[in-house]
């Protein structure tokens, strides 16, 4: 009897680099930064202001390549160093979701259609789409607001409809860079929540920086980051979590 | 999802204050244009009207509308002996201008050869051609004058009997429709203290001179009419216009009254020739060059306008690359616009142009050709100018949708 080989991992970072400017004014944003996600495995990123996690996160979301270092998505190497082995793009729009602190909608679409444009953009029918777009805002108590601009929404509700799009095209790959920033306690529990959910009901790898330590318990494992290094990797225990809160730097 | 149409739909306000400022400037493009057609067709339209094969002129003149010409009126007879003419009429014509109600007003006076011609030609919008060997008129639309309105020109009143439409000269008068000899009257006349000065300059030259003083009796002619004096040329007329009889060519009986040495000849179509190359020709160029020049800064203004719109979006535009749109995605939302905005512009630019150019003083011809061309002018210029926002949108990085 023959065993098939375990899936390869969602995410695999290997010593990320990123450098800003040059000469005096050079600063290292990010240096041999590692990290491997599986899939359904839910992330956190903790850090200080400047430390580099945005960087890594954007560098892991094929916004804002690296100058060195290796990424590899699903099995599939996608940046060497500053050169792209896939359409970056393309793939962006295929395998990874986006969630920022600002909810980043775009002003002159509804919510609903803010929402169907990143399956449209992957070629999915109007019709498919939107039936779609609405389950996940129903899901995320937005669908009353299907209809209206992004401006006659509040914050919170304006990140669930980032939330819902991230979510849209079903990625293997969902990356959050303060997505409870502008949401109360409750609603940003729900969100760290929803992530958690689609990790481990789709089998998404999600890596969320947040601030936020009243939701650590949701997350598989939480990684640390200081002065564009990865410091610590601590695993979901009460332990480790009593670490953390001890840390002054958060 | 057309996202050019929702960013459209959502700044409706201010994309339409913008189409009917681009509507505006290609309106005066449009107008230039048409402006210039119609520089051309007035220009040209009393010679196509007249409906004459040749016109006969003094000699060495481009006239009688590129240059003033005269030539006796004897001539009409002269030129209806040559074989092959079928009609020949005088053809007088000068500007004149009169006070009216306190403004100047240009009249065109074209004399027509009565009786043979009373003006059935004539394209009338009322009334109707001339009935009377004198003080009747038709007049042009443009010189509002209205049916029945009695006009004083020289010590003559005159009966407007007829209004035609749009019969303009080449230099945008209205034109009014004389008998000859009321034609002459008006171009001729003289005030009563000119006459009598005239009068008694000529006795004193006929008192110096050899003849009278054998016959005095001669110097009574002294007082009568300039036009019954046998020693002074009776009035000019300003050409001779001749019809050909059917089946006659045209090079031969040119050729024949060329051969005369005091007339030049010219064809209908030389005429219009002379107009275009002579009277009209540097009004002519400097509208053609003020339209170009109207074209480029309308083309400037438009990409201004289109660059500052993705300015505008720059920030979704990025944001739609983070979320995987393609290249032609971008590129369409921006084309799109500007192609409507040029659309809308042009619609906008035509019903404003057909309202308001109908109240210039002067002709304004909106020619489909010309319409057709600046329609493809607009659509070039709508994509061209979109260029500059294209490149700014193709070059804003994902990453600025995070800032």
């Amino acid at each position: 009897m023959s065993e098939s080989a375990p899936p390869p991992p969602a995410i695999v970072a290997t010593k990320l680099s990123k450098r800003y400017g040059s000469g005096n004014t050079e600063v290292m944003a990010m240096q041999d930064a590692s990290m491997t996600v599986a899939s359904g495995e839910i992330v956190a990123l903790l850090g200080p202001s400047g430390s580099g996690k945005s960087t890594f996160l954007t560098a892991i979301g094929l916004i804002n390549p690296p100058n060195a270092g290796t990424i590899a998505i699903g099995g599939t190497p996608v940046l060497d160093g500053e050169t792209a082995r896939v359409n970056l793009r393309s793939f962006r729009r295929q395998h990874i979701g986006y969630v920022f602190q600002k909810s980043n909608l775009i002003p002159f679409l509804s919510a609903i259609e803010n929402v169907q444009i990143a399956m449209q953009l992957g070629g999915m029918s109007r019709r498919t789409s939107r039936t779609r777009a609405l389950e996940l805002m129903d899901y995320l108590g937005v669908a009353d607001r299907a209809d209206n601009l992004p401006s006659m929404l509040s914050g919170g509700q304006q990140q669930r409809v980032a939330v819902a799009r991230a979510l849209a095209n079903r990625p293997s790959v969902i990356l959050a860079d303060e997505p409870t920033a502008a949401l109360d306690g409750h609603r940003g529990r729900q969100v760290m929540e929803l992530f958690a959910k689609v990790a481990h009901e789709q089998g998404s790898a999600v890596i969320v920086v947040t601030h936020d330590h009243r939701s650590l318990d949701v997350f598989d494992t939480t990684y640390e980051m200081e002065d564009g290094i990865i410091t610590k990797q601590l695993g979901n225990s009460l332990d480790d979590f009593r670490d953390l809160n001890q840390d002054a730097n958060f | 999802m057309n996202l050019a149409f929702k960013d459209i739909q959502h700044n409706l306000g201010r994309f339409v204050l913008t189409a009917i400022g681009i509507g505006m400037l290609l309106m005066i493009v449009m107008g230039m244009g048409g402006i210039y057609r119609g520089i051309i067709e007035d220009a040209t339209l009393l010679v196509e009207r007249v409906d004459a094969d040749l016109w006969v002129v003094q000699r060495e003149t481009r006239g009688p509308f590129a240059e003033l010409s005269r030539v006796p009126p004897t001539l009409v007879h002269r030129v209806a002996a040559v074989p092959g003419v079928r009609s020949s009429r005088e053809f007088i014509y000068h500007t004149i201008q009169r006070e009216r109600f306190g403004k100047p007003l240009r009249i065109a006076v074209l004399g027509l050869d009565w009786p043979t011609d009373q003006g059935d030609w004539l394209p009338l919008v009322a009334g109707r051609s001339l009935r009377k060997a004198h003080y009747e008129m038709v007049a042009d639309r443009s010189l509002q004058m209205k049916l029945g309105e009695k006009v004083k020109l020289g010590k003559e009143t005159f009966t407007v009997v007829g209004i035609t439409g749009s019969m303009i000269s080449a230099s945008g008068d209205g034109l009014a429709f004389f008998t000859a000899a009321d034609a002459q009257a008006i171009q001729f006349d003289s005030p009563g203290e000119a006459v009598r000065l005239e009068r008694a300059a000529r006795e004193s030259r006929g008192e110096a001179n050899d003849l009278i003083a054998r016959q005095p009796s001669l110097l009574e002619n002294a007082s009568r009419p300039t036009s019954q004096l046998p020693a002074v040329a009776s009035s000019q007329i300003s050409a001779v216009m001749v019809k050909l009889s059917p089946g006659s060519n045209v090079e031969t009986v040119k050729s024949i009254i060329s051969g005369w040495g005091d007339v030049s000849v010219f064809t209908s179509e030389g005429q219009k020739e002379l107009l275009l190359r002579g009277t009209v020709e540097k009004a002519r160029r400097q509208i053609g060059m003020f339209r170009v020049l109207l074209t480029a800064i309308a083309a400037i203004i438009m990409a201004l306008i289109l660059y500052t719109l993705t300015l505008d979006k720059i920030h979704s535009i990025a944001l739609l690359k983070l979320i995987g749109a393609s290249n032609a995605v971008i590129l369409g939302l921006i084309l799109q616009q500007a192609i409507v905005l040029g659309v809308v512009g042009y619609a906008i630019a035509y019903l404003l142009g057909s309202q308001l150019f109908p109240h210039f003083p002067r002709r304004v011809i909106l020619a489909n050709a010309d319409l057709v061309q600046l329609a493809v002018v607009v659509v070039i210029i709508s994509v061209g100018s979109s260029l500059m926002g294209i490149w700014k949108a193709l070059q804003v990085s994902p990453n600025e949708a995070l800032t």
